[in-house]
């Protein structure tokens, strides 16, 4: 009896500090797994975020760098052009990508630097305690919108996918969630394709993974998963982008 | 026969292979693990080797053996 499916390589054997039923572990893995796959690790570089990630490099088995708030894509650019051979990539969620970090990325992406970036879209603002991020949805709950997010006084969630293709130096963006097995492979595959996209020197990729956050939402693991499948897709739908 | 391994320990309890199993074959364990949360485990029947149960853990607990 042969094992088809175990922790992968790149993924160390230690319990992670996620909540129960957190979209992160499943990312962190299908990073492993594509990692291993196509055999860079060691040529590869993940640069962590602030955030619920923030120890993501306890979890790899491979270099990885932290960097502050919302910077990630521009320390990412400073490794990748001291070392061009390396692969880069960063791991980012809402509040550092899309909020903070949302001049760092407009201009990482608009130099097109040849660089991966996963973005973990769970519309909450999970380290700091739930709070309101720019891709909340209108109408949700959240610890600084107790009666939803009205767009009078917060605005519109913010579509950063749609917004960053718009740019010639982008080269894929694609939105993947992980709410089912089968969308789980589906943000396997896109991930997978936006490093072979570095390894060919294409340019900026994005794969924007939507993914649950139970305890913030305030919902069992497995009602969590079902409201961003029903919920979050209508705001932001899956699919390649660009 | 395919069968699944579950780490207990490893378990958070999200319950999502129990949502995705389409076999059944997963139930919440009746004891605690050592972190006091409540486990899943495997009925031991048949099992078709899907892999659905590994895919969706978000910590990795599951090996699937075919």
């Amino acid at each position: 009896m042969d094992k088809i499916f175990g922790r992968p390589k790149s993924l160390r054997d230690i319990p992670t500090h996620y909540c129960s039923g957190c979209g992160h572990g499943i990312a962190h893995r299908l990073i492993s797994e594509v990692v291993d796959e196509l055999d860079i690790r060691e040529r590869i570089i993940g640069v962590a975020p602030i955030g619920c990630a923030v120890i993501a490099y306890d979890y790899w088995d491979f270099d990885c760098c932290e960097a502050a708030h919302g910077r990630a894509l521009a320390v990412a650019t400073g490794i990748k052009r001291v070392r061009p051979e390396a692969i880069v990539f960063t791991y980012q969620g809402d509040g550092d990508l899309v909020a903070i970090g949302c001049a760092e990325t407009i201009h990482a992406a608009n130099r097109g630097e040849n660089l991966t970036t996963v973005f973990i879209n769970n519309a909450v603002y999970g380290m700091t305690g739930g709070q309101m991020a720019p891709t909340t949805l209108l109408n949700q709950k959240t610890a600084t919108t107790p009666f939803g997010r009205d767009a009078k006084s917060a605005g519109y969630p913010l579509k950063i996918s749609e917004l960053l293709a718009q740019l010639s130096g982008v080269y894929y963006v694609e939105r993947v969630s992980t709410d089912s097995p089968v969308k789980v492979l589906a943000a396997k595959r896109a991930i997978k394709q936006a490093f072979i996209n570095q390894i060919e020197g294409k340019g900026f990729s994005l794969v924007e993974i939507l993914s649950a956050c139970p305890t913030y939402l305030g919902m069992k693991p497995t009602a969590a998963v079902k409201w961003v499948r029903e919920e979050m897709t209508k705001e932001f739908p899956l699919g390649k982008i660009k | 026969m395919p069968k699944i391994t579950i780490d207990k320990e490893r378990c958070k309890g999200c319950q999502l292979c129990i949502l995705y199993c389409p076999k059944g074959q997963i139930r919440p364990d009746k004891n605690l693990n050592k972190k006091g949360i409540q486990p899943v485990v495997f009925l031991g029947g048949d099992c078709s080797g899907c892999k659905f149960c590994a895919i969706i853990c978000p910590d990795a607990a599951i090996e699937v053996y075919k």
